[in-house]
């Protein structure tokens, strides 16, 4: 099992150490020729999603991702992550666009409006989450699945072979979301 | 300030890595500075090389500036207080920044002490020339460190400098035994909970980004090679001939800042670089205010 971990920007070392505590291979995207390796799933990790999005497609890695999705490559999307799935993102522009969902992008504020929670997911039970100037899902098609809600709003979601959450699992110890995903695989 | 907000607050500098934050003086600038791929802006009324050449007492920025600033973009808005006047730190709190920056760029307000920043709810970055001064930074709470470098110069020579020390100053704890630790704390003048978690992890306990004469995307690379996490951009982009055009080559240097074919394309026509000024024809060493 091999995953690649997209490092355009962001908290991507956090998922290679989640991972490495979970002994599974994986390596770092930063340019086409990195996706042309083999990968069982893909990782989008928090960053800034304007600055992720614009390197995507100037890195000619937006068509390529794209077409993995579509072809049923499992791609965990966290934070920044959510929004690059999106078909929809309120006052913004679509990135991937290949989820069924709707995205409101800093729907917390600004960084003042951080937070840390707990809450179920998924069957998996409750876990540890960590929003940092957050998304969350406004609306989400018959195929999404909801995995995990906050305040009512919808803070983790999957589709067929798509995950994605509004929080960073990757900056809490806890792997259970990894596994989850693997789980997909 | 609880444990867990300085953790959301370090958290929020770990979304920031990789990337680069750009200085900007007006609502066009931010706009530009995003559009390029900037993962934060840094919103001033002057730019460091104009503050350098206008000279006099360098204060806070007007928050009715920074708060058009945040209404434009979507990315975080940083913005510098002066070292040590925490009343200008509390204002910029009040506007909600995402980060303060007590900076050396400005003039600073007290000759002893920094903020006090674990009061604070908003987190603050704070620039340091070697390992001791981070550290200390970090027991006053500062969530982020950056180089000082010399700001408003275009020249790199004291962002490697201080990349380079405190770097090397890492790796010299990581071969320390564990009772020559307390020896080192004394050396560095710094906590020693801090000096044993450098010493045991091999990094700081925060983000740590370069700043300070960045000019070139292959200054960026540089300072990404000798160990930033992300880098800062001032008068280097907006003192340009194409800003808009050199910010996203900044950015994707960043990204990419090992493959050199990338960075020499990159590097092609972004017209004319700011013209700078060596360490040598300084008058003022900014670098030096705050210890």
């Amino acid at each position: 099992m091999k995953i690649g971990i997209l490092a355009l920007q962001g908290a991507f070392i956090e998922h290679k150490i989640m991972l490495d505590a979970l002994d599974v291979e994986n390596f770092e995207i930063r340019q086409r020729a990195d996706f042309s390796r083999d990968m069982d799933g893909l990782i989008i990790p928090g960053g800034e999603s304007t600055v992720i999005g614009k390197l995507l497609a100037e890195l000619e890695l937006l068509e390529p991702i794209k077409n993995a999705a579509e072809n049923g490559l499992p791609i965990f999307g966290a934070c920044a992550g959510m929004i690059l799935l999106a078909q929809k993102i309120i006052d913004g522009m679509t990135c991937l666009g290949v989820m069924d969902t709707v995205v409101r992008r800093n729907a917390y504020g600004r960084q003042l409006g951080s937070f840390r929670t707990q809450a179920p997911f998924g069957g998996i039970g409750e876990i540890p989450m960590v929003f940092i100037r957050a998304p969350y899902i406004t609306e989400a098609g018959e195929a999404v699945e909801i995995l995990a809600t906050v305040d009512g709003n919808i803070v983790a979601a999957r589709q067929n072979n798509l995950l994605a959450t509004a929080f960073h699992p990757e900056l809490t110890g806890d792997l259970r979301v990894h596994q989850y995903f693997l789980s997909m695989l | 300030m609880e444990q867990d907000r300085y953790e959301l607050n370090k958290n929020l500098a770990q979304m920031l890595k990789g990337g680069v934050i750009m200085d900007v003086t007006t609502p066009d600038q931010a706009k530009i500075a995003e559009d390029a791929g900037a993962c934060a802006v840094m919103a001033l009324e002057r730019i460091p090389a104009d503050i350098r050449a206008a000279g006099g007492v360098s204060r806070m920025s007007n928050p009715g500036m920074i708060k058009e600033i945040q209404a434009v973009v979507s990315i975080p808005v940083m913005a510098k207080c002066r070292i040590g006047h925490f009343v200008e730190a509390q204002v910029l709190e009040a506007i909600e920044i995402d980060y303060i920056d007590e900076s050396e760029v400005l003039s600073p307000a007290d000759d002893v002490y920094h903020i006090d920043k674990t009061r604070f709810q908003v987190p603050f970055v704070c620039g340091a020339k070697d390992l001791g001064e981070a550290l200390r930074r970090i027991s006053e709470g500062a969530a982020m460190i950056r180089t000082k470098g010399e700001p408003g110069t275009g020249d790199i020579i004291q962002a490697v400098r201080h990349m380079r020390k405190i770097m090397g100053e890492i790796r010299a704890l990581t071969a320390k035994r564990a009772d020559e630790l307390y020896e080192a704390a004394k050396q560095l003048a710094a906590p020693s909970e801090l000096v044993q978690f450098v010493a045991k992890n091999g990094r700081l306990p925060v983000v740590n980004f370069a700043a300070g004469g960045v000019a070139t995307p292959a200054d960026a690379a540089l300072m990404m090679q000798v160990g930033a996490e992300g880098v800062f951009v001032g008068s280097g982009i907006f003192k340009t001939g194409d800003p808009a055009k050199r910010a996203a080559a900044i950015v994707k240097a960043v990204t990419n800042f090992t493959d050199a074919k990338l960075i020499a394309e990159l590097s092609e026509n972004l017209g004319e670089a700011m013209v700078g000024i060596n360490e040598q024809e300084i008058n003022l060493l900014m670098a030096e205010r705050g210890k």
